[in-house]
């Protein structure tokens, strides 16, 4: 048994034709494409991506990959509407290279967690990639609900939190990522309310670093 | 005025006629900025919602407004399916079993739903999407029911709020969405998904008089 695999596409033939390239990859994972809608037309149909995913579960679970904006919102909702959702996880990386890293990550016999894990690393450049996450190191992503996001007071604030805390913080938005402890590098990041921001504390008080930006971020700094 | 079951099936019913009215000018708006599917994903998602309330109309309001989140989920295609599903379903479970829609019941409805587009679509204000329309029209609704407004006076609020909401999309450089790929040449757009939620809005304040 393996985690299987469902890619949610507008097209048809897109999904069937990346299923078709990475069961090359996986001759024993169960992948299955759930593309276009039933009269051929292109756009996602939320009752085969649902039909797809519990077809794709032997008992370790699913991993859905999709291709653009309304694909997501249709994969999220039918892993919400499964008996258990937590047997599903729509994972966060680009089609292709995630399709291929989660197919021979559930052929190597990893765990759902893993195999979304695979798909999702596929979409950061090797060097900014997680290669080997120190064990003392920890990351979480956070939403900027703050009405100005990142500017200047909150930025300062940023920085004046984490003075005294033992970790080296770094925050990435995007693919850009600045020292969690420079007013000015976390200010050019330009991020605005609405975007998600992550946090990567390294060191022995990674975990308290995390906190206290959370914290902070969960509470609008003040704002 | 209290609405009953039949009572907002007949604002579906007429959601469903607005749409169709608009589907060329809602394919159009989405032509120049997405990918043109927009009225043809709605019409054809309000289209099958009357033919399961021709077959049978739930005993309560929840129950009508569920039908037509998972019918719109099942058969609209694009974006607007999860989002406009998720928006009716989650009013609909805010609903629960009541058997008349009052204002109070109404204000909950909205803001489930406003929640719900949110929760799916990860757009704030000022995005340029449905949610710019949307956030005016419940705190037009907030306000119009604390002055103690009645069901369909509630709605035209909130509709009238929604109507210059998605007009404000109009100067929005799209942050969510396919139009979010043209970045600031999607500027001087009306935003589709905003101009049909102002429309269902309309359609359902003016069913309700």
């Amino acid at each position: 048994m393996s985690v299987g695999i469902v890619l949610v596409s507008h097209s048809a033939k897109l999904a069937e034709g990346l299923a078709e390239l990475a069961a090359q990859m996986a001759p024993d994972v169960t992948i299955l494409p759930a593309g276009g809608l039933s009269d051929g037309s292109i756009g996602t149909d939320y009752d085969e991506v649902v039909a797809a995913t519990q077809r794709a579960d032997s008992g370790d679970g699913v991993v859905l990959l999709y291709d653009l904006g309304s694909a997501q919102m249709t994969a999220e909702l039918a892993v919400e509407s499964l008996a258990d959702p937590s047997a599903a996880i729509v994972a966060d990386g680009p089609l292709v290279e995630g399709a291929i890293a989660a197919a021979v990550a559930a052929q190597a016999g990893h765990d759902r967690k893993a195999v979304a894990e695979a798909a999702a690393a596929a979409g950061i450049p090797e060097d900014l990639a997680p290669a080997e996450t120190p064990p003392d190191a920890a990351e979480i992503e956070l939403e900027l609900r703050n009405e100005v996001g990142l500017h200047a007071r909150p930025a300062g604030l940023l920085v004046r939190t984490l003075s005294g805390v033992d970790a080296e913080v770094t925050v990435r938005l995007g693919d850009q990522e600045a020292d969690g402890k420079s007013v000015l590098a976390l200010m050019s990041l330009g991020a605005r309310q609405g975007d998600r921001i992550r946090v990567r504390a390294r060191g022995p008080q990674a975990e308290a670093a995390l906190a206290k930006v959370k914290e902070l971020v969960d509470g609008d700094f003040g704002e | 005025m209290a609405c009953t079951a039949e009572g907002v099936a007949a604002a579906v019913r007429a959601a469903a006629a607005v749409v169709a009215e608009h589907r060329v000018e809602l394919i159009d708006l989405d032509r120049a900025i997405g990918d043109g599917d927009h009225g043809e994903n709605l019409n054809r998602g309000f289209t099958a919602v009357v033919a399961a309330l021709d077959s049978a109309v739930p005993d309560t309001p929840g129950g009508v407004l569920k039908l037509v989140a998972t019918t719109l989920i099942s058969k609209v295609g694009g974006a607007a399916g999860p989002l406009y599903g998720t928006a009716f379903l989650r009013a609909s479970a805010k609903l629960g079993a009541v058997d008349t829609l009052d204002v109070p019941a109404l204000l909950d409805a909205l803001r489930a739903g406003l929640e719900g587009v949110q929760a799916r679509g990860k757009a704030v204000g000022g995005d340029a999407t449905m949610v710019d329309a949307l956030i005016p029209a419940v705190a037009a609704a907030e306000k119009a029911a604390e002055e103690g407004e009645d069901v369909a006076a509630v709605l035209t609020a909130a509709a009238d709020a929604a109507d210059t909401g998605a007009e404000s999309t109009v100067d929005l450089v799209p942050r969510k969405g396919r139009a979010s790929y043209l970045g600031e040449r999607a500027v001087g757009h009306l935003d589709p998904g905003a101009r049909s939620s102002a429309l269902l809005l309309r359609a359902f304040a003016e069913a309700a008089r």
